[in-house]
């Protein structure tokens, strides 16, 4: 028996080594190495994976094509994408980049993790890639978005905000010409819609613990004149009109108007329960109008119209235009990836003006060339959607707030998106809930 | 006898005991490969949980001790999360035993289509938890589910309800999900086990003059115990980690109302990037798993009955 045992021993010990061995693999690039080896195309296909949203921007069909138009052009390397839903897609970064080689070769990367990410070492910078003509041709908000001390660490990609879109057909049932231009005519022309049972609840937001609640809050904030950070880099939000801007979301959900669902919708069950005609207004990305184009999602075709951001009253007294929320997203290259140099050819050819030009009906170009003299006449004509999404994006996006950009932002988001359901459901006053994550944002920043 | 010992110098093994050392040798290989992969990730998970350890490539790590047990210790949302977790568990481990027993106990009674009805337990525990989550999420869905439709229809409710947006109503529709799941499960182990039973104990208790609910209760239950230990101890483990249900039905909203301890984990770990603090938690959540399976066996296991 004390045989079997030590060979049993022996057994376990030498599972455990060959399990906990490294993997054999290519050399990967070096960790914080400052561009994109020039190797020569290996001569056996490579295989690079991409992780991406399987919302807003492109569909998958419509990327998957572009990744075959790819590999048509570069037979040597085939792209696999991943998508998922993007509330997933940081969480899974993160588990990738534990394997060598990471499981993604390149990666969506929300505006909001570039200070996360670029902190962790995981995305490789390729500023000496960056040419002159791609400098100039982008628009520079969309280089923010994956610049950090004048290093670049990715591509741009898309560049979007929220916009207010609203159902024309019921608008013009409830006897209303034109869309409201302040929140509390917003109120207005809700109760008018339900009181005439045109709908149930009139408005449908996205305000579940997720960032998408967070992205509406800071639409509201900024409409009232309020900012998520003061001077000092302090948290502001839970100040006199971060408050007033939580009260009124409460207060919209309690009058019926806005829908209950809101408070566990995603910008999914948003564009679902417009277009299902369920309601008169809604706040989302650019993808619910195409989307409210196609008859096979909607059945409101035609009927969707855009208007300008409202802002609160008292945000307009103060001249504030319009306020939404910068949701630019680029692609990052993983800075441990063995195939950054093919990863790179992928991800200029992603975000290349031909390709984006092509698709533009779902995602407009990120390079500002197009939309300026002859291009933008161009652009227009490229897709049906165009003549209206165009003017929108011109119209919208300078008025796109930024959510700070910090390391610890994905932890003090959540508790702020934690402090958002807390007032909404009525488990604390919004005072309470907002200083609450004030709280937590300081403790934070102090690590 | 003396000739005997000389040539048999090894006692001979009770049968008890020979049937222990087959019984391990039966588990060595599962046993040997299972310790074999996991043993190192759960010392160096230990190990990790003693540092400070911000997600990263080339980690520096802080050694701070018992410093992220202590911290975690005092967290008020630390214990909110465990007594929601406790909640989660009692409660739908009860459920799944007491529904769980019925059914065994009305397999068991072969009525009419009884195999059919053992064959069709199967079906909800078969369904891969994210498919059986995504599946309650619509059935809860505000706008187009049919727990709604069923309630409107019946004149129960007089609108739909948002259901998963009612801090008190969530947590009790994700464990009515969980049930639905995992009750098959605790079934058939009870099913299994009815039938081995005795029937002549039944029987004799019977013809002493006992009635159905005291055979049931003296008889059935004791000679029970050991399956319903097993049963418990399972289920309890896996709900005190539950997690992919709650990830997908309401990502622990709202307002954290149905946040578990193993969800709790998962944001330190992976959505914080606070490694050492996820390691220590996993660790916390052993010790109270340990705690419950060892309430359990003091409880429940009574080996002069087998």
């Amino acid at each position: 028996m004390r045989t079997l045992y030590k060979i049993a021993l022996l057994v376990m010990i030498a599972i455990m080594v060959v399990s906990c061995g490294p993997k054999p693999t290519t050399q990967p690039t070096q960790p914080g190495a400052t561009s994109v080896p020039a190797t020569e195309p290996a001569a056996t296909p490579v295989t690079i994976h991409v992780l991406t949203m399987d919302q807003a921007g492109l569909s998958p069909a419509e990327i998957d094509q572009i990744a075959r138009d790819f590999e048509a052009l570069n037979p040597e390397i085939k792209v696999v994408m991943e998508y998922v839903g993007y509330d997933y897609v940081h969480d899974k970064i993160v588990t990738g980049m534990a394997a060598t080689p990471p499981a993604y070769d390149a990666a969506m990367i929300d505006l909001i993790w570039t200070d996360e990410f670029v902190k962790a070492g995981y995305l490789l910078d390729v500023t000496d890639q960056i040419t002159p003509e791609m400098t100039a041709g982008i628009f520079p908000a969309a280089w923010n978005a994956i610049t950090r001390d004048n290093k670049v660490y990715g591509l741009p990609w898309l560049m979007d905000t929220k916009y207010f879109m609203y159902n024309t057909d019921i608008l013009q049932q409830a006897g209303f010409t034109d869309p409201p231009k302040t929140w509390e005519e917003l109120v207005v022309q809700a109760t008018a819609i339900k009181a005439q049972g045109l709908v149930e609840y009139p408005i449908i937001w996205s305000w579940p613990q997720q960032e998408g609640a967070v992205c509406d809050f800071t639409i509201l904030l900024y409409g009232n004149g309020g900012t998520f950070l003061d001077a000092n880099g302090g948290p502001a939000f839970n100040n006199e009109k971060g408050v007033q801007a939580l009260t009124w979301m409460k207060q919209t959900l309690d009058d019926g108007l806005s829908n209950p669902s809101s408070v566990a919708s995603n910008e999914m069950a948003v564009e679902a329960s417009f277009l299902a005609g369920q309601a008169a207004f809604a706040v989302n990305w650019l993808f619910q109008y195409s989307d409210s184009l196609d008859a096979a999602k909607s059945q409101i075709v035609g009927k969707a119209g855009f208007a300008p951001m409202p802002v609160f009253a008292a945000g307009a007294a103060a001249g504030i235009q319009s306020a939404s929320v910068d949701g630019s997203s680029p692609f990052g290259i993983m800075a441990t990836t063995p195939y950054a140099d093919q990863t790179w050819r992928f991800l200029a050819y992603l975000s290349s003006n031909d390709v984006q030009m092509q698709y533009s009906a779902k995602m407009l170009p990120v390079w500002q060339a197009d939309f300026e003299g002859d291009n933008l006449a161009l652009l227009e004509a490229a897709a049906p959607t165009n003549p209206v999404t165009v003017p929108a994006f011109l119209g919208q996006f300078p008025y796109a707030n930024q959510r700070p950009t910090v390391s610890y932002y994905n932890e003090a988001s959540m508790a702020l998106q934690l402090a958002l359901q807390e007032a909404l459901t009525g488990v604390k006053t919004p005072q309470e809930a907002l200083d609450a994550a004030a709280a937590k944002w300081v403790e934070l920043a102090a690590q | 006898m003396t000739t005997i010992a000389t040539s048999h110098p090894k006692q001979r093994l009770s049968l008890r005991k020979q049937d222990a050392r087959f019984a391990w040798l039966l588990l060595a290989p599962s046993i040997l490969i299972i310790l074999g992969v996991t043993l190192w990730p759960i010392i160096s998970t230990f190990i990790l949980s003693f540092f400070n350890a911000q997600t990263g490539l080339n980690q520096v790590r802080t050694f701070v001790g018992f410093g992220n047990y202590i911290e975690m210790l005092k967290d008020q949302t630390f214990w909110d999360t465990i007594g929601r977790t406790l909640y989660f568990t009692v409660v739908s481990v009860g459920l799944e035993l007491i529904l769980g027993l019925a059914i065994a106990q009305l397999v068991h009674s072969h009525p009419w289509g009884w195999k059919f009805l053992r064959f069709s337990l199967i079906i909800p525990w078969a369904v891969p938890t994210i498919v059986n989550g995504a599946m309650w999420r619509w059935i809860y869905s505000a706008d187009f589910g049919a727990l709604n439709g069923l309630l409107m229809q019946l004149g129960l409710i007089k609108h739909y309800i948002a259901w998963l947006t009612l801090p008190n109503m969530a947590m009790p529709l994700v464990i009515l999900a969980d049930v639905w799941h995992m009750m098959p499960f605790v079934a058939l182990i009870l099913q299994a086990a009815l039938a081995t039973l005795p029937e002549e104990l039944d029987e004799a208790a019977a013809v002493d003059g006992a009635n159905a609910w005291q055979r049931f209760w003296k008889i059935r239950i004791p000679l029970l115990r050991p399956a319903i230990l097993v049963a418990l101890i399972a289920r309890t483990v896996d709900a005190f980690r539950v997690f992919d249900i709650v990830y997908i039905i309401t990502n622990g909203g709202p307002a954290s109302k149905t946040m578990t301890i193993t969800y709790l984990t998962y944001l330190n770990t992976f959505s914080y990037g606070k490694q050492g603090m996820g390691a220590a938690l996993s660790f916390l959540i052993s010790f109270f798993v340990l705690i419950m399976a060892f309430v359990y066996i003091r409880v429940l296991y009574r080996p002069e009955e087998n």
